[in-house]
């Protein structure tokens, strides 16, 4: 098998690993997963943490060393920090797939910081669509979301915040 | 600067993080309103993932077998080398949240200069990130300073009494020592100086939208950053901690 069937295989088995916060998307989509390359005749998986504190990460980690042992014993994960994770990482399929799990996915570019203020920027309701919404706090239930209530259908709802 | 100097800057600023995050999430549970209960926990939970990776980065370079929980655990009080103000105790939500707005104002300044430095890449990195997170705390802290000082009179008195008693903890981020000059002469850390006319930029503007009133620059408190701190560190560490000093082989 050459190395470039070796990584292949290794991507495939990534594939398989679900954001434990976030049980519909994928790390892949989460846009955290840098790379796989040959170190020495040995794979290397590195990722890049979403949030410094993000108590998911270790649990990622292990999930996606467990996951390429299947296929490559001796591979490891490696997490790099730098450059830091952006939401403009987020495959664009995580989108739909978050606004069908009732959660507002990123709006615009993280270099825009209007959203800071929760003024500027609009965040439609992911169940009726309503752009009438309101920012109830900048910090939400993990620390990659922000808590948000629709005025129209008076659902609460929560909006991937972009950094 | 020195290699000794070089991992003490990286020590200290995973300190200042973890004294902070550790005081916050003390607040876990007993928010004012819930939605105030998850902000600070979420602040708390930013500020000791900052510091993991400071003490990560810090372990690997010193090789001396210390982990990341070693240099949390198993330091006492005098090799912290935090910044008095962030062991302070929570006192009541103004307070929290008066220790948050300055701290918040200097932290985002020196984070963004961190992540634009070249003389330390993987610096660079964690503070790439964490300055991300440091503009979200400044914005919370600062805006309930304007809630609470043009809020209430009861509110309003409150927060300028907690501004009072905290101010004299602030003038120890300018006040540069050897290690603090030895990084900034190489580059790794920003010129004190300059650090101080931004802070007071940022906190002055809000105070005066909070209409609170800036104390007078009088006496203030030093020592931290060199390891000489108020006495509730210690208890602090003492209740942080016990479980690991008490059971070394714990595993969580």
């Amino acid at each position: 098998m050459t190395d470039a069937q070796r990584i292949e295989r290794v991507w495939t088995m990534v594939r398989t690993v679900h954001d434990p916060e976030l049980p519909y998307l994928t790390v892949e989509e989460m846009g955290m997963v840098r790379g796989v390359t040959m170190r020495n005749n040995q794979i290397v998986v590195s990722l890049t943490p979403t949030y410094s504190g993000c108590p998911a990460t270790d649990v990622i980690s292990e999930d996606v060393e467990n996951a390429v042992k299947a296929v490559e014993p001796e591979a490891h994960v490696e997490v790099v920090l730098s450059p830091a994770w952006t939401t403009d990482w987020i495959l664009p399929s995580a989108y739909e797939k978050m606004r069908a799990h009732g959660i507002a996915p990123p709006e615009g570019q993280s270099a825009d910081r209007a959203f800071l203020t929760g003024q500027g920027k609009v965040i439609p309701c992911p169940r009726c669509k309503s752009k009438d919404t309101l920012m109830v706090s900048a910090f939400g239930s993990t620390a990659c979301k922000a808590h948000f209530k629709c005025n129209a259908c008076l659902e609460p709802f929560e909006h991937f915040k972009c950094i | 600067m020195t290699e000794g100097q070089h991992l003490q800057i990286i020590l200290r600023l995973g300190d200042d993080a973890l004294v902070l995050g550790q005081r916050l999430s003390a607040w876990c549970g007993h928010g004012p309103i819930l939605e105030e209960d998850i902000a600070l926990s979420n602040t708390a939970l930013d500020l000791i993932g900052q510091a993991r990776n400071f003490y990560t980065l810090a372990s690997s370079r010193e090789d001396q077998g210390r982990d990341e929980d070693q240099l949390a655990f198993f330091r006492t009080d005098k090799e912290f080398q935090n910044h008095l103000l962030l062991e302070q105790p929570n006192g009541h939500f103004g307070d929290t949240i008066v220790r948050q707005f300055f701290f918040s104002a200097f932290a985002l300044e020196r984070y963004a200069f961190l992540s634009r430095q070249l003389v330390d890449a993987e610096v660079a990195g964690i503070a790439a990130k964490a300055v991300k997170e440091l503009q979200y705390h400044w914005e919370h802290a600062a805006q309930w300073i304007v809630r609470l000082g043009d809020g209430t009179t009861e509110s309003h008195e409150k927060v300028q009494a907690s501004i009072d008693h905290l101010w004299s903890y602030t003038g120890e981020f300018f006040n540069a020592d050897e290690v603090d000059a030895a990084g900034a002469e190489a580059g790794l850390l920003p010129d004190l100086e300059v650090m101080r006319k931004a802070w007071n930029a940022s906190v002055e503007a809000c105070l005066a939208q909070a209409t609170l009133t800036r104390p007078e620059d009088g006496w203030m408190q030093r020592g931290g950053k060199q390891g000489i701190h108020s006495e509730h560190l210690s208890y602090m560490l003492a209740e942080m901690q016990v479980l690991p000093r008490t059971y070394p082989d714990a595993t969580w």
